[in-house]
């Protein structure tokens, strides 16, 4: 394959970029006053880049481009769709919030635009070379976005603490990629897994796996990685926050996923006791350390490394209706998070934003859509029946009993009841609680669209289209096999 | 004779060093800056040796890649740190408790 016909399979990617780099051009040329049409380009490019996903020059066949660096399968389509998708809905719902805080500046998307091409290279990465590039491009625009606000404190000791612990974690990561190269002679996953497969037992390659996992672990923010996800979505902007929560945690999984799934296949058995004890850690840590929070986004931190547990049991299945229950387990959480976010940032008074729990007393009386669409999305977030969040679940719990792995199932059962427990106490503060102010009326259509699509796809649109998502992820995961 | 174990001992050292010096500092942000860096480069003695061990040159495009990902990481690492400074007039680790469990 020529040059130009190996790039003409990533015209995702060279879109993104490229896009990039013309809005950042045109913002410096036109300054902040620019910032709204700025932002406008930005969610159109995330569009081009999506349609351009679905009309590859391979019509959708699996291709290996650079020499097998980078791969474009079903997998890699189907979080690259959600990527844009979820990069788009955080551009679009941070207008009046950037405005209100006198943060209407023009980097903001085209940060977003260069995290999704990140995350774009990260969910395509079949070689360590492609991982770690696709990795760090999307952390260093993160780090940027969560001091974004830079001149509040919380901000820039939240960017400082992303930034600080994000380091950490690919240094973990290169070093585990530095051993896996040296064991098995190569940086391509299908190397990898050859040599693998051959010696089992070498003592290097398995702490090279370990550093691997340790890194991954730290960017899904899985227990007992988890330290910096609570304060980082605490003091980062809201719309930064709603971000962080969605499609990062997609492209990290994804990423976790085609590691284990496609270098190192041979030695399920050596990982599979390590990502399920992560997965119970997770799951633990989102469980109890939730009950006692009074601000929503720190909630939602603790909510976050509690979902990441549910996900990584799909990936301890090790299979292929493992992935499939892991992608659709992303897909659903991505939904769901974005619409909590969307009614997080709609709490706003007149005196400006509230991010207390206690604020959302007796909502129903104030704002009843409001209320109506926040009740949805945490009974989906509890994952109860028959909410979309259920579902997500169950196939992650099926997949872990197929393979044996019934007390991770338990486990898994036993801490969405008790995360269940603060979920619904946010639903009891809403109904039954006595009335707070009202929050105003006029937050801007991208945040209703938001909301109201995110809580009418958890119930009922997803209840009854759950076998299509299902077909979708299954076709999604067959394709790393 | 010097053989790959001595390069991979030298670099697991300062890895752990590196690592030491983010979690026992508690003194000054630009030494963990400093850490990053030292952790950086001892996965770049990684990569150059098992590339000369292997006969393979990809170990060397790696040790590049990570060098240039590195510039921008501390050019990041800074800017942000710059920001903290002005908010705060202090560079304490200490200091970055504003948010507590």
């Amino acid at each position: 394959m020529g040059l130009l016909e190996t790039l003409s399979f990533a015209r995702p990617e060279l879109a993104l970029a490229i896009g990039a780099m013309a809005l950042l051009i045109t913002g410096v040329f036109l300054g902040d006053k620019a910032a709204s049409k700025i932002s406008i380009s930005a969610v159109l490019l995330l569009a081009v880049a999506g349609v351009l996903v679905f009309v590859s020059p391979g019509g959708g066949a699996t291709t290996s481009l650079f020499d097998g660096a980078f791969r474009i399968d079903a997998f890699s389509t189907f979080c690259k769709v959600l990527i844009y998708g979820a990069a788009a809905f955080a551009i679009l719902m941070s207008d009046r919030y950037l405005a209100g805080e006198k943060l209407g500046r023009f980097e903001y998307p085209v940060l977003i635009v260069l995290a999704a091409f990140g995350m774009s290279l990260m969910v395509s990465a079949t070689d360590l070379i492609s991982l770690y590039m696709g990795v760090e491009t999307q952390s260093l625009a993160l780090y940027i976005l969560a001091a974004f606000n830079r001149d509040s404190r919380r901000s820039t000791e939240a960017g400082l603490k992303y930034f600080v612990l994000g380091a950490l974690s690919s240094c973990l990561l290169l070093y585990g990629a530095s051993l896996v190269y040296g064991f098995t002679g190569s940086t391509v996953f299908t190397e990898i897994a050859k040599a693998a497969a051959v010696n089992q037992n070498n003592a290097g390659l398995v702490i090279g796996l370990v550093f691997m996992i340790s890194g991954l672990a730290f960017k899904v923010s899985a227990a007992p990685f988890h330290m910096w996800t609570p304060d980082v979505y605490e003091g980062s902007p809201t719309p930064v926050t709603a971000f962080f929560a969605a499609a990062p945690k997609l492209a990290a999984m994804a990423l976790f996923t085609r590691v284990l799934m496609s270098s190192f296949p041979g030695v399920v058995e050596d990982w599979r006791p390590v990502i399920a004890l992560i997965a119970l850690a997770s799951m633990m840590v989102g469980a109890f350390s939730a009950i006692a929070q009074t601000n929503i986004k720190r909630l939602m931190a603790y909510s976050s490394i509690g979902h990441m547990g549910y996900a990584l049991i799909g990936l301890a299945a090790g299979s292929a209706s493992g992935v499939s229950s892991v992608l659709i387990y992303m897909a659903i959480y991505i939904v769901m998070t974005v619409g909590t976010f969307a009614v997080i940032l709609m709490m706003r008074r007149r005196g400006g934003m509230t991010e207390n729990i206690s604020d959302l007393s007796g909502l129903s009386r104030t704002n009843m859509p409001m209320a109506l669409i926040l009740t949805v999305l945490l009974f989906s977030l509890a994952g109860v029946p028959p909410t979309a969040g259920f579902f997500g679940k169950w196939y992650v719990f099926l997949a872990a009993v197929d393979q044996g792995l019934i007390w991770l199932a338990v486990a898994g059962v036993v801490a969405s009841a008790v995360s269940a427990f603060y979920y619904l106490r946010i639903i009891w503060f809403m109904w039954f609680d006595e009335p707070t102010p009202a929050f105003e009326r006029d937050h801007g259509p991208a945040l209703g669209l938001a909301a109201w699509g995110s809580a009418a796809l958890m119930f009922p649109v997803l209840t009854i289209g759950m076998g299509y998502l299902r077909q979708i992820a299954e076709t999604a995961a067959a394709s790393l096999f | 004779m010097i053989g790959l174990g001595h390069y991979l001992s030298v670099a697991a050292i300062l890895f752990a060093i590196g690592m030491a010096g983010i979690f026992l500092n508690r003194k000054n942000v630009i030494v963990i800056l400093m850490s990053i860096e030292l952790m950086l480069l001892a996965v770049n003695i990684n990569f150059v040796a098992f590339s000369q061990f292997l006969g393979d040159l990809v170990g060397q495009v790696f040790a590049f890649m990570v060098l240039t990902v590195a510039a921008a990481e501390a050019a990041v690492g800074l800017a942000i740190l710059v920001a903290f400074f002005r908010n705060r007039g202090d560079i304490a680790v200490d200091d970055a408790s504003l948010m507590k469990n």
